[in-house]
């Protein structure tokens, strides 16, 4: 299925759950209700019209913008049996980093979203074990906000 | 240390502390222990000599390589990748030159096209040997790893003639490469290439592949089937080794590979179970003679004439957007997700690193393994600990 197909099955499926769609971006994306993608993330792997086994990427990111501090959850999505590619952005507020996790869908995002959690600060929902996965489990801060400052000190030894 | 984060490091408390017979011993491999290939420290819950759970800890090696890539523009990343997985620098080099251009819509001249085929190949193979190596090495098989560095050697002799580096490349810029290939280095290629097919049938297999003891250590050790290996995100060898015929080169073809006779070679479960230690090792092999198959067609069909930096700009900036952009590295899937507003520097730089995936389902298939077993998984599994903790 092309971009537009997909976007189109899944708002039949679900009606609720897609809020943007950019077809123009180099790697086409869908903006997510957050509410939607507990729901949404089954139904990607398991329609056998979409079948996307696999999930390539989940990244967190910071992005400050106009409208105010956002936190990004994004899930690159590939089905090996019909070649398609999808991106799926959910937008987080950064006072309410809560997103719910597809850990039980694909076993990778496990790790993914321990290092989106650590680097950024999105808390999973349903993640099995969040915790820091790069930083130290006592490390202060999520080291890829844009505002993060890096402490002088890490345990009384100094950091420069 | 908090007195908290000290239980979870001496207990890793998240992991249940009893399996069906009662309690479990705990035990650390590493992280400075020399099988873990690096600093990598693996909790181990164990019944016995069988393994219950394991929890990887990784981090240690943690060089905030996203965090400089805000702050540097994207020629001067590259050497950054570099420094990721140290083992094929060339091709980090090539995903991100790749992810470069094609946001901003560079096309690189034919030359260079086939020049970086020929070197991420050949570090392909210089990295399946250090992986071949060192895997038998942990078997207890200490010749063959003589052997594989040796053949190592004069891939990076060659590397070192075309850039100076033996380790570190800086090769591939984005919209070119920094250093033309010298008059004899064809050549050369050519010369390593006769020189190393013979010996992969002549003395890599027989020495080990096909030895008793590495076959009797390997085989139905750790099973991985298709299913768990994609959950899991796992790629390259350790997903072929499943017998799952899938390789980015040709199913999600960048660069100019689709050009090329050559195979996607998947593990067949000659020795025992499909998925098994010995399959992934296996694969390797087999894919190193592939490798060979598209060094000399390239060698022989490059063009000679033209500058390799001719397409390089001189201000690299990437235009406002985003992008997943995915090559095959020896280890599997590396991707790079790029958010950029237009400056320059990237917004965001996020790498999706393939022994990241590959080491996370070291836990899935270790469970009822002994302990010595879970030395051969983790080898087969051909992990670069730069790569992982970035």
């Amino acid at each position: 299925m092309d971009f537009a197909a997909l976007v189109q099955h899944l708002r039949a499926a679900l009606p609720e759950a897609v809020l943007e769609e950019h077809p123009e971006a180099f790697s086409p994306w869908i903006l997510v209700r957050r509410e939607a993608l507990a729901e949404l993330a089954p139904l990607l792997r398991d329609d056998p019209a979409l079948d996307f086994n696999q999930l390539m990427c989940l990244s967190g990111a910071h992005a400050p913008g106009p409208e105010g501090e956002r936190l990004w959850s994004v899930l690159h999505l590939y089905s090996t049996r019909h070649g398609h590619k999808l991106g799926l952005k959910v937008v987080l507020d950064v006072a309410d980093p809560a997103c719910p996790s597809v850990a039980g869908v694909w076993a990778t995002a496990d790790w993914h979203e321990r290092e989106a959690y650590d680097m950024v600060g999105i808390t999973y929902t349903g993640h099995p074990d969040l915790r820091r996965i790069l930083c130290p489990d006592d490390w202060q801060g999520h080291p890829l906000r844009k505002d993060y400052v890096a402490p002088a000190t890490y345990n009384g030894m100094p950091l420069d | 240390m908090h007195m908290e984060s000290r239980e979870l490091f001496l207990h890793g408390s998240r992991v249940p502390d009893t399996g069906p017979d009662g309690e479990l011993m705990t035990l650390n491999m590493g992280p400075q222990h020399p099988s873990t290939h690096g600093v990598l420290r693996l909790e181990l819950k164990t019944d016995g000599e069988e393994v219950a759970h394991i929890r990887p800890h990784i981090g240690y090696l943690h060089r905030c390589f996203e965090k400089y890539c805000e702050k540097l523009t994207p020629p001067q990343i590259v050497p950054y990748t570099d420094r990721m997985d140290y083992l094929g620098s060339m091709n980090n080099n090539l995903g991100w030159a790749v992810a470069c251009e094609r946001m901003m819509g560079l096309e690189v001249p034919e030359k260079v096209e086939y020049m970086r085929v020929i070197v991420a190949e050949l570090n392909r193979i210089a990295s399946h040997l250090v992986a071949i190596g060192t895997f038998g090495l942990d078997m207890g098989a200490l010749t063959p790893y003589f052997y594989c560095f040796r053949d190592r050697e004069m891939i990076l002799d060659i590397f070192e003639e075309i850039c100076g580096a033996r380790l570190l490349y800086n090769y591939i810029w984005v919209g070119g490469l920094s250093h033309d290939f010298l008059e004899d280095t064809d050549d050369k290629i050519l010369r390593f290439c006769d020189h190393f097919e013979k010996r992969i049938d002549n003395e890599l297999n027989p020495l080990l592949t096909f030895n008793k003891i590495f076959v009797n250590r390997s085989a139905n050790v750790g099973v991985m089937t298709p299913e768990q290996a994609w959950s899991w995100g796992v790629s390259g060898p350790s997903l072929r080794g499943s017998g799952v015929d899938f390789d980015l080169r040709r199913d999600d073809p960048y660069s100019i590979y689709d050009r090329f006779q050559w195979k996607v070679c998947v593990g067949e479960g000659l020795m025992g179970a499909v998925g098994d230690c010995w399959d992934r090792h296996w694969v390797k092999v087999l894919e190193m003679k592939e490798s060979v198959k598209i060094i000399r067609q390239a060698v022989a069909s490059r063009p000679k004439e033209g500058d390799v930096k001719e397409k390089v700009p001189a201000r690299v900036k990437l235009p406002a957007g985003e992008i997943y952009c995915r090559t095959e590295t020896p280890r599997g899937e590396l991707g790079y997700y790029i958010v950029s507003n237009g400056g320059n520097q990237p917004e965001r730089v996020k790498v999706r690193p393939p022994a990241f995936c590959n080491l996370s389902v070291i836990d899935e298939i270790s469970r009822g393994a002994l302990i010595g077993d879970v030395v051969a998984i983790l080898g087969s599994l051909d992990i670069v600990l730069g790569e992982i903790d970035r």
